[in-house]
């Protein structure tokens, strides 16, 4: 699955007024591969292992991308290929067979092992499927293979979480004939958050929700006709189309950020099982009141700011319209590496009409226009951050946002303190 | 395939970076799909370089591939030199564009370039980072060295040299460099071309210039210089000033050459390390057992330092570049033990548990590994994390080097006078195995709540180790929780061993303290 083409079934019309022309550019990319989307997806699943087959870059990717965690027994490794292993395919799977055996033997706690696919394993067409389905049938029950690329040509960053939901998406249960309405909550979030927001779904009274990931991998939420499927997260559109794939179907909403952002995301679920509108208004109310008040704290340093996004992991849009319906804050340009058309219309509607929205990069293109909008502010990668303050820029990082709880009410003032801050920081230093 | 979660050596194209990105008005057009830029963190962020790295990268996508990536690779070299106008470019592929066996310097040759474009092969799957770095150096000089070039005759002129081996991303690169300066200045040197670090390509061409080459680090650079004595006849530098000693050898060796009179050089009053290891405070380091791994180059020389100038026992060396292994061979033979020749951090974990050393010298996984271990430790060489891209003055090499490397060494050990105590007062609660040294990163009074009458606590019974290993007493047990717990596993070791060989059936007080009077030293 090529990133760029739209996805047949997810190209629903957009609203007129949610039409606004896009900049797609092809060139250089200065953004992470799916790879990366392991260093927050093990955590998440407690009982998986993801073992990429992929060569010394992508084992030196994950240990730079990783940091500190390397060093904590991580349940995830990569399978390096050496020359022996590209001479010939059946070499290279009875290789994988004596990797996973061994893998296997050392870590007994492993339930789900995925084999995750990389650049170099998906050029010489190493059939990973296969390997998982070999594989399966001699470790299952103990241990259930699945696989999925987060190869840099075919994924990036957050797609990779992407590709291994989708990946999970066969193998859950099928719903219970005649089961009632149930929801399910799609995305990895923090524990914390995901514990406030079932806290809220059961306020409302909705009593089926399942969790995508489940924190435990072997006990996977059922799926069918009558599931009723939120995202998340944006970045999220093969696992959509899978759970599509399997009769659910999908809430439409702002993404769960600031105050008017988690008050859309759940007056949609409210509106779809029928909940009584002063109750869902009572349920938000205390948190949208205490979201507000947190998020004041930050107003006075970001209001009236001019804020660059560059692509890195979709979050952009709708982090971008947060900023301006809650923070007061202008976006000049506002970059994605995937514009998903549908899951993202309500999102590109409430930004200005003067914000221009580009998906794809031609990196140093795009610098140029960053140095004639001198913005006030640009969330960026590391590999530009620090070069863009030596120009006189203040930046804010942008995988930050990956790793840190910031949606919901009760982490709105976490997230506009993140972008706070490096200005308030600015402002401080006198050397 | 090799299982790994840890990695010592990126890819070889990570090394090619290393040149680029030291060089200037050099650009790096790297074949390679969308991800690899990863690799830009490295430079702006540990290293906390101010401007990105010059590479170019063709990023290309699956799409791609049935077309014509070969295209993307020349447009991509074009646009770059449009765009940064560099006076050479160097062109290759990362690991997966080796794969699709586009060509990038048959690609290249095929285009007209307005600046030299020099290839590079660099097979991803049989080596690794330092290889990559010495490979683009050597091949960086071939091309761009104006074989015309020659010092002449030295009449009424001073000696020149030039230094080679600084790259970006180098482990204290750049103070090395002030210090070597330094010493040449007080020879009476001057320095025709340093490299690559800061050097042009235009500068590279009078690299025939110098009378003979300094080499810093052998990793970088060895290959150059073998080849720059073929080509040019310039003889090299053998001594690499880490430590006092070898200092004075570089000293006296470049005086030697070029006829100076190293005095003034030898005289330097800088080097405190000679006093500071005599003074008496240091008495307690005498016999410390250090495990030392990393590159070869800062492996060996640490051992070297570490016996003949901190008076510590080397019990384990070994280096993860296997280029190198001879020197590390050598040098364990001299020290009297088996050399530790891997790329693997689970063997250099396993060894460590097994020489149960007083102190580890690594890089940064080995900072991990002791960390986990629970034995002080510091860093001698690459790979490093941020905080040892320090910003103030932090040479390895020469007198001030040499300072530096005493006072990293000794900070994590124990001072003398608190050793002395813990011994003393083992039993007293502020001095609990919890509190640790003071000096541990780590440490955290976690006593001051506790009541002074200590509980009297369960003791677990040691772990077996080995299935014939004879069982401790409850006994010998409970005292050998009052050994210093920075002495304790090997203690542990030591009465296993004797038991085992002097047939005891268990471990009770008497075999306790006979084992120790057994291996007394």
């Amino acid at each position: 699955m090529s990133v760029a083409t739209t996805l047949p079934g997810c190209d629903a019309p957009q609203a007129q007024s949610a039409a606004k022309p896009v900049l797609r550019e092809r060139g250089q990319r200065e953004v992470f591969c799916g790879l990366t989307g392991i260093v927050w997806l093990h955590r998440k699943m407690q009982d998986a292992f993801f073992l990429v087959v992929g060569s010394r870059t992508c084992a030196h990717l994950l240990q730079s991308a990783a940091g500190v965690m390397i060093f904590a027994e991580p349940r995830f490794a990569t399978a390096i290929m050496e020359e022996r292993d590209l001479a010939g395919m059946v070499d290279a799977q009875d290789e994988l067979d004596r990797v996973v055996t061994r893998l296997l033997e050392r870590r007994p706690d492993i339930k789900t092992l995925f084999l995750v696919g990389s650049c170099p394993s998906e050029v010489i067409k190493l059939d990973l499927a296969k390997a998982a389905e070999r594989l399966g049938a001699q470790y299952m029950p103990r241990v259930r293979i699945l696989n999925y690329s987060g190869s840099g040509i075919e994924t990036t960053f957050t797609q990779g979480e992407d590709a291994c939901l989708a990946a999970l998406v066969p193998v859950m249960p099928a719903e219970a004939e005649a089961a009632p309405k149930q929801l399910l909550m799609v995305g990895a979030l923090p524990d914390i958050v995901e514990d406030q927001f079932l806290r809220l779904l059961g306020q409302l009274g909705i009593e089926h929700v399942g969790v995508l990931p489940a924190r435990n991998a072997r006990d996977l939420p059922p799926v069918g006709p009558n599931t009723r499927y939120i995202l998340a997260q944006p970045f999220l559109s093969d696992t959509a189309m899978a759970l599509e794939g399997r009769g659910a179907t999908r809430i439409n909403a702002l993404f769960p950020f600031g105050a008017e952002g988690t008050s859309d995301w759940l007056r949609a679920i409210g509106r779809e099982f029928g909940i009584d509108s002063a109750h869902v208004e009572a349920v938000i109310a205390p948190g949208r009141e205490r979201a507000a008040r947190a998020i004041e704290h930050s107003k006075a340093a970001l209001q009236g700011k001019r804020v660059t996004f560059l692509p890195d992991s979709q979050l952009e849009v709708p982090l971008a319209r947060f900023l301006h319906t809650e923070l007061g804050m202008d976006p000049v340009e506002v970059g994605t590496p995937y514009l998903h058309a549908s899951h993202c219309a309500d999102e590109v509607a409430l930004l200005p009409e003067t914000t221009r929205i580009s998906e794809g990069q031609h990196v140093d293109n795009q610098l140029d226009r960053v140095r004639s909008d001198k913005p006030d502010l640009i969330v960026c990668g590391l590999g530009l951050a620090n070069p863009l303050e030596a120009e006189g820029f203040t930046t804010k990082w942008a995988i930050e946002l990956v790793f840190s709880p910031i949606h919901g009410f009760d982490q709105a003032g976490d997230l506009a303190e993140l972008f706070a801050r490096p200005m308030r920081r600015r402002d401080r230093l006198e050397v | 395939m090799q299982l790994s979660v840890w990695t010592y050596e990126g890819p070889p194209h990570v090394g090619a970076m290393r040149i680029a990105t030291a060089m200037k008005g050099l650009h790096y057009v790297l074949h390679a799909p969308q991800g690899d830029t990863y690799a830009d963190l490295l430079f702006t962020m540990i290293e906390r370089r101010n401007h990105r790295p010059p590479v170019t990268y063709t990023t290309f996508e699956a799409r791609d591939l049935g077309k014509d990536t070969a295209q993307l690779f020349q447009d991509a070299a074009m646009d770059a030199i449009e765009r940064f106008k560099p006076e050479a470019i160097i062109v290759g592929a990362s690991c997966t564009a080796e794969l699709i066996q586009d060509d990038p310097g048959g690609l290249i040759e095929a285009m007209d370039l307005p600046c030299p474009a020099i290839p590079l092969e660099l097979p991803s799957y049989q080596r690794k980072e330092n290889w990559g770095a010495a490979e683009t150096f050597y091949q960086i000089l071939r091309h761009l060295a104006d074989k015309s070039v020659s010092p002449g005759p030295r009449e009424g002129r001073k000696a020149r040299a030039n230094i080679l081996g600084p790259t970006a991303l180098g482990f204290r690169h750049r103070d090395d460099l002030i210090e070597v300066r330094k010493i040449l200045e007080q020879l009476d040197v001057e320095v025709n071309l340093v490299a690559p670090l800061n050097a042009r390509p235009s500068d590279i061409a009078r690299i025939g210039n110098a009378d003979f080459n300094i080499v810093l680090y052998p990793e970088i650079a060895d290959e150059a210089a073998r080849w720059l004595e073929r080509t040019f006849n310039q003889p090299r530098i053998r001594s690499i000033p880490f430590g006092v000693s070898a200092t004075r050898a570089f000293i006296s060796e470049v005086a030697e050459l070029v006829g100076a009179d190293p005095t003034p050089a030898l005289g330097d009053t800088s080097s405190r390390l000679p006093w500071w290891s005599r003074s008496v405070d240091s008495t307690y380091l005498t016999g410390k057992r250090v495990f030392i791994f990393g590159d070869a180059t800062h492996a060996v020389a640490a051992a070297r330092i570490a016996r003949d100038e901190l008076g510590f026992e080397v019990c384990g060396l070994g280096c993860y570049n296997r280029e190198f292994a001879r020197d590390v061979r050598e040098a364990a033979k001299d020290h009297g033990i088996e050399p530790l020749i891997t790329d693997d951090h689970l063997e250099v974990e396993d060894a460590i548990g097994k020489a149960a050393p007083e102190m580890v010298l690594g890089t940064q996984m080995e900072r991990h590994i002791a960390k986990r271990l629970g034995i002080p430790c510091a860093v001698i060489s690459s790979p490093v994390h941020v905080q040892d891209f320090p910003a103030r003055h932090s040479p390895q090499m020469g007198f001030e080097g040499a300072n530096v490397i005493f006072d990293t060494w000794v900070h994590p050990l124990v001072m003398g006078l608190e050793e002395h105590l813990l011994t003393m007062f083992r039993e007293d609660f502020e001095f609990s195995d919890e509190a640790g040294p003071s000096h541990h990163a780590a440490h955290a009074p976690n006593t001051a709540h506790k009541a002074p009458v200590m509980e009297e606590e369960v003791i677990p019974e040691p772990e077996v180790t080995e299935l014939d290993s004879p069982a401790w007493t409850q006994e010998a047990s409970k005292e050998l929780k009052k050994i210093p717990f920075f002495v304790r596993g090997k203690a542990k070791r030591n009465t296993e061993a004797f038991a085992a060989e002097f047939g005891r059936g268990e471990i009770d007080l008497d075999t306790l303290y006979d084992a120790k009077a057994h291996y007394a030293r």
